[in-house]
């Protein structure tokens, strides 16, 4: 029997995964990171439920304070980014090419 | 304790889980739905709001799995924070672009989806089976309330990682302004260095080094969109803003003076009545020496 | 062989237990010369001419003693440290004062002090004086911890000593390339008797598990035949490399690049006398081994021959001098082959040998002194006016040589030819015939340089050596004529003891006129009648005439360059080749292959980093989902 909130989890998780891989531009793909830790959240809580005891909510709250923490770096850097390329595209960004 | 058990319907006309259920699944369809939306719209501020859409659903869902307090900073923290710094985002850097679809890289599309596949396959079928006993449920473990319960947590067991995510916290702060604060390229212009190039400009093209007219104040009119007029009947240039221009039809220089030569007229031509609204509006404009171009900004200039 | 009881040492006491400065004088002021550099310029060849006459006296000293002891007691033992403590072998260093060593130290401390004087005159004007004289005493010393060493590994230190002086000296110019070069193939050569030495101490070590010489001579009988004469034939190998014996002669000609003086030392004094020494050592050993001793015995008695034949053959002095060094410790190399009945004469030969050789030497280097370091006997020539004492000095060691009657040769060439008629008549007769044509050529150097027409070079005016030269020619001559009469009725009884010998019957200065001595005489006088015949009488052309077919095989080493090198040089510089193409070609190509492979692989690898960040993640995707996968698949299975 599948738990319905895996089974859901996965499926955000997967939509997050492929918005990673094939947007291009810098935020939305950050949103689809976003998108997989909520859905890993997710899974935490629900196993919280699963087994009776609260360590998986104290998990997803940390996910969720260091999220906000990477969410303004990374939001920053976008910006920085942006300002000097004019573009939030990542394709434009290919510096470590060979 | 949970939310939904505060209404009283649990147990009285609904069986015992089903409303749960029924939450579960109207949240799951809206998450997935938002979930779509952040990845296909093209528009950032659409996949923006498609994200907000989604952190609200599993905000209602935490608050089923007898999660208040994650119910609670779901919204406030992600919903609230997270995501309001995304719009920010967004809106600074165009809220107007939207993303090609036009796949540039060979047989990209095709590669994520196999990935997309394997990673949902294997997410379901392995992971997805590890839960084969029934819930235990988190009665007892709330049994003093979520939030005592998970204080009781994150002070004692997890208090070191706890701290160490209030420095994580203070670093990204400090990383943010540091990176957000941009490198001044040219040094910044003082009010002598300001009145010198006003003068500059003066010397080199005659520009006015003074203040710019002010709009025209009439008896009839006295909005910012409203020209000043020269003493030769002329409108001032410059005496309205170029957006302002752009934006608000501007009346010419006949429409402002009309009632001023109707007056003068009916004053000369005959004994009728003068009205009160014909008492000469046209009050004279400034007299300004120099003409010139169009405001020009002056302040900072970044890069 | 029964008399191979050799003398039971006795524990250092007294004077003895200083023995050690012996060594420490001459190995200290070397040390102090190349040390303390350009302060000790002024005053070092002083000092290192002090050294060798200090341990002179020394010796003299434990000379007087031993002569005073008991014969049985005339061997002291002084153990100076433990050198090697492994496992079940404890080695110790010490000296051994023997009747046999202590006549060594003597020659080695004496002559080789005289050829320091002389040496303060002939390097007068030379920059690197002070490092030929710490290189001297070095030279000395090394010399000496191989004659007082108690074992053949405090030996072999002496031994390499002795190689490394050598080469320091021969190459002592070593601007000349002809100079670099001879100190380099005097070095390589003796490498090769090295390698036999070594090779004899690792045997002693695994049949002995020691190497002190009474040890090894307590040992020998016991030891299978066929050991002893291994281990005898890796002692030949190294006597031939150090003594310049055939088939390791080659070094011996190309040493005389070397100053004069150094040539002098290494003939008469050092080093080619130390292959005899180490036969003579080994006595008990070759007792055990008859075939070992005839072998030594054959290659003394082919390089004699050889040695004259070069002799008779070179136009350059010094190059004589070396043919009859070679000559001559064949000689004594073919009376320690004898057995015990040569032994004495071997180290008596060697004495005399010591001061004639070095008195010709010296004198050899005088008469370049005088004419511009010219060595070409052709352009000598009527000297006997210009240098009266080079020349008086040097006919000293003419007829000491050619065994002049009642000079120092006579008694000591007459032992061996006797000894080995006895023994060996074919070898007698063959030594018999060398001493005929020592006689001839060494006629021949003295009429084409002292005597004759003077056919000099323009230029040079021959004069007198100044006295810190003639002095030491001097006393070497005394020695050369009286040492073979002083020595002639004692040495043999002195070294019975300690080389296993039997006393000889007739012990008196008195020539001992038998036989074969009277056709010994005719020989050497026909060689001389020879000599005066075709080069006294009639005027020598200043180039060199062709020469008959032996002539040149004489004036070319008897081929033994050429042979060297087609057999050793030419082969191994073709397996070096064939090894460093093999390097090349197939190591190199595997590690450059090995190499380029990467690259190559690289190369396309690099095309995946494409820059493009959607890549990489989509990279890293693939690679979370094959772990997953694989996680997942070995729980099911």
């Amino acid at each position: 029997m599948n738990d319905p909130y895996i089974v859901l989890a996965a499926i955000l998780f997967t939509i997050g995964l492929v918005g990673f891989l094939i947007r291009r531009n810098a935020l939305v793909i950050f949103m689809s990171v976003e998108l997989m830790l909520n859905a890993c959240n997710l899974v935490f809580i629900s196993m919280s439920q699963v087994h009776g005891i609260l360590d998986g909510q104290v998990a997803a709250f940390f996910v969720m304070v260091v999220a906000a923490a990477e969410v303004v770096v990374g939001l920053s850097i976008i910006l920085m980014i942006y300002r000097s390329r004019r573009s939030t595209s990542v394709d434009n960004l290919t510096a470590m090419k060979h | 304790m949970t939310l939904l058990t505060l209404i009283p319907l649990e147990g009285g006309i609904f069986p015992p889980g089903l409303l749960t259920s029924i939450t579960f699944w109207i949240c799951a369809v809206f998450a997935i739905a938002g979930a779509l939306g952040v990845v296909f719209f093209q528009k950032p501020i659409y996949s923006a709001l498609s994200l907000a859409l989604v952190m609200v659903s599993l905000a209602v869902l935490y608050a089923s799995l007898n999660a208040p307090f994650l119910f609670a900073v779901q919204i406030i923290v992600y919903t609230g924070a997270v995501l309001m710094l995304f719009l920010f985002v967004v809106m600074l850097v165009g809220v107007d672009t939207h993303d090609s679809v036009t796949e540039t890289l060979k047989g990209h599309r095709i590669a994520v989806t196999v990935a997309g596949l394997g990673t949902i396959a294997l997410l379901v079928l392995a992971v997805g089976n590890a839960v084969t006993t029934e819930p235990v449920g988190l009665e007892e473990a709330n049994a003093s309330g979520n939030v005592q319960g998970l204080a009781e947590l994150v002070f004692q067991r997890y208090v070191i990682a706890f701290e160490a995510t209030a420095a994580l916290l203070i670093s990204a702060a400090v990383a943010a302004m540091v990176l957000a604060h941009p490198t001044r390229l040219k040094p910044k212009l003082d009010q002598t260095a300001m009145a010198e190039r006003r003068m500059q400009a003066y010397a080199a093209s005659g520009r006015h080094p003074g203040a710019l007219p002010n709009s025209g104040v009439f008896a009839r009119h006295n909005s910012i969109a409203t020209p000043a007029l020269l003493p030769d009947g002329t409108v001032a240039p410059d005496s309205v803003s170029a957006i302002i221009e752009e934006r608000v039809s501007i009346p010419s220089a006949e429409e402002l003076s009309a009632p001023h030569a109707e007056a003068v007229a009916a004053i000369a031509g005959g004994p009728g009545e003068i009205d009160a609204d014909q008492i000469p509006a046209v009050e004279r404009g400034h007299d300004h020496p120099g003409l010139s171009n169009p405001a020009e900004k002056e302040g900072d200039d970044h890069e | 062989m029964t008399l191979l009881e050799t003398l039971d040492p006795v524990a250092a006491t007294g004077a003895f237990a200083f023995a050690w400065l012996l060594i420490a004088i001459p190995a200290a002021i070397a040390a102090l010369l190349l040390i303390a550099g350009k302060v000790t310029n002024g005053f070092g060849h002083f000092i290192a001419t002090l050294a060798p006459f200090a341990s002179f006296v020394l010796a003299v000293v434990y000379f007087a003693d031993l002569l005073g002891a008991d014969p049985s007691e005339r061997a002291v033992e002084l153990t100076l440290f433990t050198w090697i403590s492994s496992g079940a072998w404890t080695l110790t260093a010490g000296l051994l004062i023997d009747p046999l060593s202590i006549l060594f130290v003597l020659l080695i401390t004496f002559v080789g002090g005289l050829i320091h004087i002389y040496s303060i005159g002939y390097m007068a004007h030379d920059p690197n004086r002070r490092r030929f004289f710490a290189y001297l005493n070095l030279f000395i010393a090394a010399m000496l911890i191989l004659v007082l060493a108690d074992s053949y590994l405090v030996l072999f230190i002496g031994w390499e000593g002795v190689g490394l002086a050598s080469y320091l000296l021969i190459s002592f110019w070593q601007e000349r390339p002809s100079a670099a070069t001879a100190g380099k193939k005097a070095f390589v050569v003796n490498r090769i008797g090295d390698l036999g030495l070594l090779m004899a101490i690792f045997s002693m070590l695994m049949l002995f598990g020691t190497t002190n010489f009474q040890a090894v001579d307590a040992g020998a009988e016991l030891i299978p035949g066929h050991w002893a004469t291994l281990i005898g034939f890796f002692l030949l190998l190294a006597a031939c490399g150090k003594s310049a014996q055939v088939p390791l002669q080659s070094w011996l000609l190309d040493a005389m690049e070397g100053p004069t003086p150094v040539s002098a030392l290494i003939h008469a004094a050092t080093m080619v006398t130390a292959g005899v020494y180490l036969v003579v050592r080994s006595n008990a050993l070759y007792a055990q081994t008859p075939t070992a001793q005839i072998a030594v015995a054959l290659v003394g008695t082919v390089t004699l021959l050889a040695g004259a034949w070069i002799g008779c053959a070179k136009d350059d002095i010094k190059k004589v001098l070396a043919g009859s060094t070679m000559s001559q410790i064949g000689y004594m190399i073919l009376a320690a082959g004898i057995g015990p009945a040569g032994y004495a004469f071997a180290i008596f030969h060697l004495l005399t040998h010591g001061f004639f050789k070095a008195t010709m030497f010296l004198g050899a280097g005088s008469v370049m002194h005088g004419m511009n370091d010219d060595t070409d006997m052709r352009r000598f020539g009527a000297l006997r006016k210009a240098m009266p004492i080079t020349f008086v000095t040097f006919a000293v060691g003419y007829l000491a040589i050619i065994g002049f009657p009642f000079f120092s040769g006579f008694y000591s060439k007459d032992h061996i030819i006797e000894a080995a008629w006895a023994n060996q008549p074919v070898l007698g007769v063959l030594a018999l015939i060398g001493a005929g044509v020592t006689a001839f050529y060494m006629t021949r150097l003295m009429f084409m340089t002292f005597l004759g027409q003077a056919r000099w070079k323009d230029g040079v005016h021959p004069h007198e050596s100044p006295l810190s030269m003639g002095v030491p020619l001097i006393i070497l001559a005394v020695g050369s004529f009286i040492g073979g009469m002083a020595l002639n009725g004692w040495i043999g009884g002195w070294l019975a003891d300690a080389v296993g010998a039997e006393a000889p019957e007739h012990a008196s200065w008195l020539p001992h006129i038998t036989v074969l001595g009277i056709i010994t005489l005719l020989v050497v006088a026909a060689g001389v009648a020879l000599g005066w015949y075709l080069f006294g009488r009639q005027e020598i052309p200043t180039t060199a005439p062709a020469g008959s077919i032996l002539t040149k095989i004489g004036r070319h080493d008897l081929y033994a360059d050429t042979v060297n090198e087609a057999i050793f040089m030419r082969p191994g510089v073709a397996l070096a080749n064939g090894v460093a193409t093999l390097d090349d070609v197939a190591i190199d190509g595997a590690v450059n292959a090995s190499g380029r492979l990467p690259g190559a692989l690289g190369g396309r690898v690099k095309l995946l980093e494409n820059g493009y960040v959607r890549t990489y993640g989509l990279t890293m995707v693939c690679g979370a989902v094959l772990v997953g996968l694989s996680l997942a698949l070995s729980r099911l299975v």
